[in-house]
């Protein structure tokens, strides 16, 4: 490994990954599995956008590898001819990381659900994302638990109506980029299975970017919680509450626009009411993430209005790298190892 | 003035005082010194929990047990011949277990009304009369110690905290320890603050000349080097050992070490280690908990990594679904579980034995992982090596089983040649298995080992999933088919049962023993003690110890089944017992105490004559 890593690598998130020789095609990518999710399912439109942008990385299929926990989008591994490793509940992030620490040769992806990733496996998610893991975390949020058929989830509202809640939920719901934007992730987006170009031009910054890359996938699931994400694909409103989040540009809907409040806040006004230069102007790039904090709390209530796009894009040397650093400056400092004067090591004599 | 030299074979000193007296140091650099004048020993370190109990209490005490002798010994002893009292607590909690006539070593500047309230006594034990049937050694250590560094320019606290090194300086002494280490030690360690390493030397050498000039002790002892086997030794504690183990496994493996792991009484020391040699390549890796610490291990070998985790028993619990999850993908990976007292919390600073059953089967469904166990603190670098044997080899997760007495005792380890070290690397996977000459089937076996391919991502063409969904045989394709899962659990079982464990040696020298003992792990050095004493005395008894768990060596019902009688002694309520009984229909009488501490040689002995007697 180079001394300049960190440098090296730092917004090149592949750089280290072994490239094809030849084109790829969508076909490479496709396993001999035959997909199970329930027809109509979000997952199907997220398999296909992720399988369909693989090729235009160019990446040696082989040196990449989706790890995932338990749910409906944890059966994303069989389905891409890649190497692939279905765990356990929630442990995802936490496989990938020995993974991905000790080979940064691989692009390592985490296919995750909101039951996997923010209940059993909350843990690990944020732990990853405080290490900046060299990782992409696609985290299908369908607020509803589907494979145990229907339970509500840490992402559902609070009152929902389910099997296990027939008198409605009494737990507040995260949202998940609050939430990992207060473990400091460097990398956090929100997109949605039918847009996909959309889904696409935001895994094509997050696999850019080294370190940990969280993506919030708004996923439809059509048996337990159907049209839970209607308002952004309805064409009659989607338009005028769906802000867009663009670095450098302001931020705004068809008919709304985002400013600073009185109370240091952000307020969504309609566009027509303010100047274009009172208008807020998305800086993915700040190390504080305070507002992309207040960013990500203006879908309360929900779907009033909704930012999507990449919330937060920070540079911070990734947890492989560092961890690689370490090892070269033991090297420099004690040499390469050597057994036999690591067990002669300290006080030792001699019987004859 | 010259004094009488009394020649001694062996020797065991405790040595006790509050936890803020730096016994573990004394008892350490006491040690080191006997390790180098080259007698053969073995240490029992005893410490509270707590970081800092209240000062001069008894649950504040911490002791440190040394045994020494000019031959080769197996246990740090039963009792003390000579106790160090550093405060009014140390010799309270200490004295039940010293035995009449031995020396007691006090520091009567600790013995003060309101130390010896502290811990119930209602009248000075030293003047009392209470302790005329022990050889009492009053010594003033505290104001002895201020009065000879008086000269330095350090606080008085700083001189009253060099008591220890005044009380080692005697001891050393006493029995004749070299003294240049120790002083080379004391130098090192406070490089940064000469004047107090100046005061320490002081310290140590005042004790060491008031052993020489004054009356208390008029008999100084001498223990002859031992006659171990030949080469270069050092003293090691088990932990240290392990971590030893691990690294020269990555080494003999050619694979890149992996540690996760999470802190834990009595395991952490092993991350420790480690963490210290990271010029091998190792990866230490602190998780966020004991789950992620397994498995961000097991995705490094899954990377290609030699992956390993270590904890004690309440981590091994939350552990379990990822083991099995191991078990499931067939990759290797080393779980060290250092057990300590449980149920629960139970006492983490204390030993036991009790996690066998769940190593064996504390996990879902059936989910068959090897078990090995060190024998002794040294013994756990070549456990290490075996346990990542098999796990590479067999592409497995395997248990190894240590535990607090192995953990911080220590004993002198003779140094093998790297060329004695085993080579335990195997190939990764590097092309299609299938027929066609293009399929990769990641669950064909090799038909000896029945260990499935190890193919880590960046192997072109090789490309694959894994999980923890039944697979089908072969392909690795989830199945449900119930013919398959059937094949699948018990090619498994197969496999691991099939490892390659050596025979159950049995130590029977007469040939005449009608009783055999049987033990696991660290009971190994108090049960080959009492059988020394055993065979001693004219009686006759055969020894056989379990390295492995699982699988049992192939003799084991063959040897169990030879005897007349077969005792097994435990640190729980009768584990490994439960399982030859089950397994071999054999009545193992089993031995069972767990008081967080190891059985006594004596104890033992008892205990195997009485079964003698019996058959």
């Amino acid at each position: 490994m180079p001394d300049n890593l960190t440098e090296l690598v730092n917004g090149k998130g592949l750089a280290l990954v072994p490239k094809a020789e030849g084109k790829q095609s969508l076909k490479d990518y496709k396993s001999d599995q035959e997909v199970r999710w329930c027809p109509g399912c979000g997952d199907y439109a997220i398999l296909a956008a992720v399988q369909s942008f693989l090729p235009e990385l160019g990446l040696r299929r082989e040196n990449i590898v989706f790890v995932s926990g338990i749910g409906c989008s944890s059966r994303f591994p069989y389905y891409l001819n890649t190497y692939g490793f279905h765990s356990i509940h929630g442990r995802a992030p936490a496989i990938a990381t020995g993974l991905a620490a000790s080979r940064p040769d691989l692009s390592v992806w985490v296919i995750t659900g909101d039951g996997d990733a923010l209940s059993i496996g909350g843990n690990h998610l944020i732990h990853a994302l405080r290490r900046n893991v060299n990782l992409n975390i696609l985290l299908f949020n369908n607020r509803i638990y589907g494979l145990t058929k229907g339970q509500y989830s840490p992402t559902s509202e609070l009152g929902k109506i389910t099997k296990s809640t027939p008198m409605g939920s009494l737990d507040r719901p995260f949202n998940p980029i609050s939430l990992v934007l207060g473990a400091e992730a460097t990398f956090v987006a929100r997109t949605i299975d039918s847009d996909r170009k959309h889904l696409q031009s935001v895994l094509r910054e997050a696999t850019a970017h080294r370190g940990t890359s969280f993506v919030e996938i708004y996923q439809n699931c059509n048996i337990f919680n159907d049209n839970a994400f209607e308002p952004l694909k309805d064409p009659e409103v989607r338009d005028d509450i769906t802000l867009r989040l663009e670095h450098g540009q302001p931020i705004v809907s068809a008919t709304k626009a985002v400013v600073r409040g009185a109370d240091g806040g952000l307020e969504v006004v309609p566009r027509d009411s303010v100047s274009e230069d009172r208008i807020l102007v998305h800086d993915a790039h700040n190390p504080d993430p305070s507002v992309a904090f207040a960013l990500s709390r203006l879908d309360e209530p929900a779907f009033e209005h909704v930012p999507i796009g990449i919330f937060r894009q920070v540079d911070r040397p990734s947890y492989d790298s560092l961890m690689q650093g370490q090892l070269d400056e033991a090297v420099a400092q004690q040499g390469r190892g050597d057994l036999g004067a690591l067990l002669h090591a300290g006080d030792t004599w001699r019987i004859d | 003035m010259s004094k009488q030299v009394q020649q001694l074979d062996r020797v065991i000193i405790r040595f006790a005082g509050d936890s803020g007296d730096g016994m573990q140091l004394t008892g350490d650099r006491f040690t080191a010194g006997t390790a180098e004048f080259g007698n053969d020993l073995s240490t029992f370190p005893n410490f509270p929990a707590e970081i800092r109990a209240p000062a001069g209490t008894l649950p504040g005490v911490s002791s440190f047990q040394l045994h020494f002798a000019d031959h080769d010994i197996l246990t740090p002893g039963d009792a003390p011949n000579v106790l160090v009292a550093m405060n009014p607590a140390a010799l309270k909690a200490n004295l039940p277990d010293l035995p009449r006539g031995a020396d007691i070593i006090v520091n009567t500047d600790e013995f003060t009304k309101r130390n010896l309230q502290k811990v119930g006594y209602e009248t000075n034990p030293l003047e009392d009369g209470s302790l005329s049937e022990w050889r009492v050694h009053a010594v003033p250590l505290t104001s002895l110690t201020v009065k000879a560094l008086e000269n330095f320019d350090i606080s008085k606290k700083d001189a009253e905290r060099s008591k220890n090194m005044f009380a080692l300086g005697l001891l050393s002494w006493l029995y004749h320890r070299p003294t240049e280490h120790t002083i080379k030690f004391i130098e090192t360690k406070f490089a940064r603050k000469p004047e107090i390493a100046k005061a320490n030397v002081a310290a140590f050498q005042a004790g060491w000349n008031y052993g020489e000039t004054t009356e208390s002790f008029s008999v100084s002892y001498e223990v002859k080097p031992a006659k171990l086997a030949p080469g270069v030794y050092r003293n090691i504690t088990g932990n240290q050992a392990l971590a030893l183990g691990l690294i020269a496994a990555g080494v003999q493996s050619g694979l890149p070490l992996f540690l996760g792991s999470y802190p834990i009484t009595p395991a952490s020391d092993i991350l420790h280690e480690l963490s210290k040699h990271k010029n091998f390549g190792v990866r230490t890796f602190q998780a966020e908990d004991e789950i992620a610490g397994v498995g961000a291990a097991l995705g490094a070998s899954f990377g290609g990594a030699l992956g390993v985790t270590t904890t004690s028993g309440p981590g091994v619990a939350l552990k379990a679904e990822t083991v099995g999850l191991a078990v499931a993908t067939e990759l290797p990976l080393i779980l060290v579980d250092v057990q300590r007292a449980g149920p629960s919390t139970g006492m983490p600073t204390k030993t036991e034995q009790a996690d066998l059953l769940m190593a064996l089967f504390g996990r879902n469904g059936e989910s068959p992982v090897p078990v090995v166990a060190p024998r002794s603190p040294s013994d756990c670098f070549d456990a290490a090596l075996e346990a990542a044997r098999i796990a590479i080899k067999y592409r497995t997760p395997v248990y190894l089983l240590s535990d607090g007495y192995l953990a911080n005792g220590s004993e002198p380890w003779r140094l093998p040649e790297l060329s004695e070290l085993p080579d335990i690397s195997q190939e990764f996977t590097a092309a299609p298995n299938g027929e066609d000459g293009t399929t990769f089937l990641p669950y064909k076996r090799d038909p000896e080992t029945l260990a499935r391919p190890w193919a880590i991502p960046g192997t072109a063409g090789l490309e694959h999933r894994i999980g923890g969904i039944e697979k089908a045989d072969g392909t690795g394709n989830i199945s449900y088919d119930p013919a398959n899962h059937d094949l699948m659990v018990r090619l498994r079982q197969a496999k691991v049962d099939g490892i390659d464990v050596p025979d159950l040696e049995v130590d029977d020298p007469s040939g005449e023993a009608n009783v055999l003992v049987v033990g696991w792990g660290s009971t190994y050095g108090p049960i080959a003690a009492a059988v020394r004493r055993i065979r001693k005395a004219g009686g006759h008894v055969a020894q056989a110890h379990f390295r492995h768990l699982n699988p049992l060596p192939k003799n084991t019902g063959e040897v169990l089944r030879k005897y007349d009688k077969v005792l097994l002694p435990e640190v729980n309520l009768g584990q490994l017992a439960m399982i030859l009984r089950a397994r071999y229909l054999v009545d193992v009488i089993g031995y069972n105490r767990v008081r967080g501490l190891p059985f006594k040689a004596e104890e033992l002995a008892g205990v195997i004559q009485d079964v003698i007697d019996s058959a």
